[in-house]
């Protein structure tokens, strides 16, 4: 079973049972946020999570082509999205919905890559959240280099809140093994670039376990770099929150890199293509679902009487509508034209290419019927049987 | 393309201003080896275009292990002429950030064969971002690669690997074969919107020609990078060739000379996109073609020219197309890598097959 290492701190503000913890390094980073906020936090996971239960039935009604849940990682994307600056960036893996929200996607645009209509699905540039990375760890790199930019820029330690920006990249355990990742804490180590790495530790990468891809806790994996590190319970939303604060000041303000270790857990599968019954035990998966980041949340707003019964029903109305307008959005997705594969491949002509375009043009071409065609099928019309008169 | 002329450079914001250049731009025609008109070509795009960085491994205090980045970072600074790890596909990846920020990064890979860390970054995310963003994201990223043998080199200093990337949609690679282009080309590498493999022919380094300073490409006339030029006219046989095979072409079109056949060369000068229509113009006018390249025939340029030669000029060919290149086997020792490189007696012995059918 994958439990928590012992031998690296783990960041908790807010305990299983849903009891405040003070910690005195984060406790004040969360000083400011009120109740409202909380609610705020909790209606987001609530909603990113009845997204992906909505995501993953379409994907079993044949609506999708494959579904990567972010189940149980919610505290982890909204605590640390919602940590965010406006003018900062991020570098999502592709299970990062939570976050994605908190960028203001609109969440069934996520859903054009799962069914198969689109390679991207949003603006990333102008959400300053980049499009999905589908293979493990490359964008850590894109995220290290966009940094380096905006060091250059000079839009790193200006001591203005509205100007100073740092640079996000979201990657898993599995993603740890990767050289690319290793690169990125290189490169973003040796330039002192405005980057925090977010990793969050799910115990699983599809089915092998963190045992096997570090012999050392992954918040330590920065040490070798330079990179300080910090491991934060990924299923406390305000330890998430407080441990990215830092994380983002600290990048803002000039004083480089840090790698983030989010110890969490992925409660569904892998994608809809995994069957994680084969690999791990009901006993590994309850223990988690006691430590559940939405159920942890609610236990303690409503201990201290601020989740009232209408916010709950609003929300509950709230999040069924979505899974409506998940549902029609993704039907009425079409497939986009043949022609335009074409598209976009190069920014300027490229003379093959468009050599093929036109040959394929002219082939599609060749099938629309010609008016004498047209004319033999109406003379072929024949009263169907319906038709005649009996 | 414009007459270059002094101009003030807005700087990035929030950096100090660069201290004036020491020595302004250079004008009029100059006779400079063929790694100094990539030099001055990549000395022209720094002071045209603050956005464009270099990066690679030692290409700053070093000038770079081929010299081609001779004094740039003492004149530009060490933010705009980068000294990286040493980790291509750090420096790739990291080009592909600094591209989404806005900048214009130009990557040295130091030996063709040491590109191969970096593949997976620039086949699965430079050249398909673009795709991937439907045009939202351009990626201005140019990876310089000498290439190439006939220099005597160690395994891994000598492949001719373009083939590779000429294979994956979205990338545009081209190899200029003599000085002027070489000062020409990078700068339009640098201006294009597309990523583009630069692919330099190591072994021509060193060999002299005229270089027109004054001319500056801008991102108005990138167009012509993907053109072929007729590096010499002939009537019998069209030799197509690139890079460092270009120079061995005109030296067999010399020898053919004398034995009274015509050849005319190509300088594709463009491995992707491909300028058939040059290429097949000369073609119906010889009625012959031999294609010339370093990499291995299998799989190579000279079998997508010979597939694209029949279909287009099936009733203008006296001969089959013919391939000199690399044979199946990696780069060998260079102690026998003239037995492996295609030489000007085996491209007189194509051309002959060409003339006998």
């Amino acid at each position: 079973m994958s439990t928590p290492a012992p031998d690296v701190d783990l960041v908790q503000l807010l305990t299983p049972a849903g009891e405040l913890r003070e910690h005195p390094e984060y406790s004040p980073r969360i000083a400011h946020l009120d109740a409202g906020d909380l609610r705020g936090m909790y209606r987001d996971m609530v909603l990113v999570r009845a997204f992906d239960n909505e995501a993953t039935s379409l994907q079993r009604q044949g609506e999708l082509g494959l579904w990567a849940q972010s189940l149980g990682q919610e505290a982890a994307q909204i605590g640390s999205g919602r940590a965010l600056a406006p003018q900062d960036y991020v570098f999502p893996s592709y299970r990062e919905h939570g976050v994605a929200h908190t960028r203001g996607v609109d969440l069934p645009d996520i859903l054009k890559l799962f069914r198969g209509v689109d390679h991207g699905g949003w603006d990333s540039d102008a959400l300053r959240f980049h499009l999905y990375t589908l293979v493990i760890g490359s964008h850590t790199l894109h995220a290290t280099g966009y940094a380096m930019g905006v060091q250059r820029d000079g839009l790193v330690g200006t001591g203005d809140p509205a100007r100073d920006t740092a640079v996000v990249t979201y990657f898993g355990d599995g993603a740890t093994s990767q050289g690319d990742v290793s690169e990125a804490l290189v490169f973003a180590a040796v330039a002192n670039a405005p980057l925090v790495l977010f990793c969050q530790n799910n115990q699983w990468a599809i089915s092998e376990p963190t045992s096997r891809q570090s012999r050392v806790p992954l918040a330590r994996r920065g040490d070798g770099f330079g990179v300080p590190g910090v491991r934060v319970d990924g299923n406390d939303v305000l330890a998430s929150y407080a441990v990215m604060s830092e994380a983002l000041e600290r990048a803002r303000s000039g004083g480089g890199p840090t790698l983030v270790e989010a110890f969490t857990y992925r409660m569904g599968a892998h994608t809809t293509s995994d069957d994680p019954t084969r690999y791990r035990t009901s006993a590994e998966d309850e223990y988690w679902r006691q430590r559940d980041p939405i159920d942890r949340l609610r236990a303690y707003l409503t201990s201290i009487g601020e989740l009232g019964d209408d916010f709950v029903a609003a929300l509950d109305a709230e999040s069924a509508e979505l899974g409506r307008r998940v549902r029609t959005t993704v039907r009425a997705m079409g497939a986009p034209s043949a022609t335009t594969m074409f598209d976009h491949v190069y920014a300027t002509p490229h003379a093959t290419l468009d050599a093929e375009r036109a040959w394929f043009a002219e082939y599609e071409a060749s099938f629309e019927p010609t008016e004498q065609a047209q004319a033999l099928d109406r003379a072929d019309e024949r009263p169907t049987v319906g038709e005649v008169a009996l | 393309m414009s007459q270059h002329t002094e101009q003030q450079v807005a700087q990035p914001a929030g950096r100090p201003a660069a201290p004036p250049l020491a020595t302004p731009p250079a004008t009029g025609v100059q006779r400079l080896t063929l790694s100094r008109a990539i030099n001055a070509g990549l000395r022209r795009a720094l002071e045209t275009d603050p956005k464009v960085l270099l990066m690679g491994e030692d290409i700053g205090a070093l000038g770079g292990v081929f010299r081609v980045t001779d004094g740039l970072q003492k004149d530009f600074g060490s933010d705009r002429v980068v000294d990286t790890p040493l980790a291509e596909s750090g420096i790739v990846g990291t080009a592909i950030g600094l591209a989404m920020r806005g900048y214009r990064p130009v990557c040295e890979i130091q030996f063709d064969g040491f590109i191969f860390p970096a593949f997976d970054q620039i086949t699965t995310q430079l050249a398909k971002i673009h795709y991937r963003s439907r045009g939202r994201l351009t990626l201005p990223v140019v990876i310089r690669v000498p290439y190439g043998g006939g220099i005597g080199a160690i395994e891994h200093h000598s492949e001719s690997p373009e083939v590779l990337f000429a294979h994956t949609p979205g990338l545009r690679v081209i190899t200029p074969a003599t000085p002027a282009d070489a000062f020409v080309m990078i700068q339009q590498a640098v201006a294009s919107p597309d990523p583009v493999l630069f692919f330099e022919p190591k072994g021509r380094y060193w060999d002299k020609g005229d270089v027109d300073l004054g001319i500056t490409a801008t991102a108005d006339d990138v167009a012509s990078m993907d053109r072929a030029r007729v590096a010499r006219a002939g009537t019998d046989v069209t030799v197509a060739a690139y890079g460092a095979s270009v120079a061995t072409a005109l030296r067999a079109a010399e020898a053919a000379a004398a034995d009274g056949v015509s050849v005319e060369v190509v300088d594709l000068r463009s491995v992707s996109p491909l300028d058939a229509e040059t290429l097949v113009a000369s073609v119906r006018r010889t009625g012959r073609c031999v294609v010339v390249h370093e990499a291995p025939v299998f799989y190579g340029t000279g079998g997508e020219i010979a597939a694209r030669v029949t279909e287009e000029c099936f009733f203008h060919l006296q001969a089959p197309v013919l391939r000199v290149g690399g044979f199946h086997t990696p780069y060998p020792v260079n102690k026998i890598e003239h037995d492996y490189l295609p030489g000007v007696d085996r491209v007189l012995d194509a051309v002959d097959r060409a003339m006998s059918f």
